[in-house]
């Protein structure tokens, strides 16, 4: 099994699975009906994104686990998601900031990924791109609406932002998986992401007229396995099913 | 803010190319781009759509159906208005 390859699949899907399955706590709790149908429309589009990547994966484990072992059955440190899509739904300002900030990211990286020599990534990487491309479209939106809304909106769009910021900086990490995927030319090298990524958020804050947080301290430890705290309690909903029921199925 | 909920707004949707769009239903969005927006997300999810239109719904003026009697009645008995009384052609479909 090629151990590097199998380690990268699971930081790109990683990311997706966490915040899809952020987004699908709001089913049914969204701020208002429409809304609520859009995050979870966002929340499938990643679901559906990363059984193609865990189905990919678990190819290549070629130990007998499936999607579903991968995805559902690893413990906390086994997952390499960012910080960044673990933090929770503390309102719709930080919801939609959250989701902007990663899109922004994630477009980036699909667009690189889809020039991917791994075919079955560039494939999974060019169905993606126009679901991701709404999102960040939709996320967009919202920062503005809600930067340039009212001053009570202005003020929680801004708390989130810079509630937010610090876990920016991860996205541009390398791992070493990431480091030897690039070297074979299957990897985005997401150093190169960093510039072209803040100048697209700082444009959206500006034109939201929301300041730019001038931290620069950022958290990491995501893509090593080291979690904030909101990951355990995120995880303890999405296996529920696996671990009371093992091996159930739909 | 004047009112603490978004407008409604008509949706009509084009199912196909060719087809006129028609009416799907009706939502709250803030202005027109969020409405169109969250069409999107509410009426075309399965695939039903390829152009969207929305109306905010004050815009739309509606028959009183209290004067449905003399609006519509009339038409009742002058069945000559039909073009039923014309031989059609077998291969001449959807009239």
């Amino acid at each position: 099994m090629n151990n590097n390859l199998y380690k990268y699949i699971l930081g790109i899907a990683d990311n997706s699975l966490i915040l899809g399955q952020r987004m699908g706590e709001l089913t049914g709790h969204g701020p208002s009906l429409e809304t609520d149908i859009a995050c979870t429309n966002i929340s499938l589009d990643l679901f559906g994104q990363v059984r193609s990547y865990y189905q990919y994966a678990a190819k290549i484990a070629g130990d007998g686990r499936t999607e579903d072992d991968i995805a559902m059955l690893r413990k906390e440190r086994e997952y390499v998601n960012v910080l960044l899509v673990e933090q929770p739904n503390t309102d719709f300002a930080h919801t939609m900031a959250r989701q902007f900030l990663f899109d922004v990211y994630h477009l980036l990286f699909l667009q690189e990924l889809e020039k991917s020599k791994d075919l079955n990534l560039s494939a999974i990487a060019k169905k993606s791109i126009k679901e991701v491309s709404y999102h960040q479209r939709f996320s967009s939106d919202w920062i503005k609406r809600l930067g340039d809304g009212t001053e009570e909106s202005h003020q929680k769009m801004q708390d989130a932002i810079d509630d937010l910021w610090t876990y920016t900086d991860e996205l541009f990490h390398q791992t070493e998986a990431d480091k030897a995927m690039v070297k074979e030319g299957i990897g985005v090298d997401v150093t190169k992401l960093k510039d072209n990524y803040y100048q697209i958020v700082n444009s959206v804050l500006e034109e939201s007229t929301l300041s730019i947080p001038k931290s620069k301290y950022f958290q990491k430890g995501g893509k090593q396995g080291i979690h904030t705290e909101h990951l355990g309690y995120l995880l303890s909903d999405l296996q529920y099913m696996q671990r009371t029921y093992p091996n159930m199925e739909w | 803010m004047g009112t603490k909920n978004w407008p409604l707004w008509e949706i009509f949707v084009r199912s196909k190319n060719g087809l006129e769009h028609r009416h799907f239903g009706s939502l709250h969005a803030a202005d027109a781009e969020m409405a169109l927006e969250n069409a999107r997300d509410v009426y075309t999810r399965r695939n039903e759509g390829v152009s969207i239109w929305v109306v905010e719904s004050k815009h739309i003026t509606a028959s009183n159906p209290e004067h449905n009697g003399e609006l519509f009645e009339p038409a009742q008995d002058k069945v000559y208005r039909h073009p039923t009384f014309y031989d059609l052609p077998d291969e001449v479909k959807h009239m």
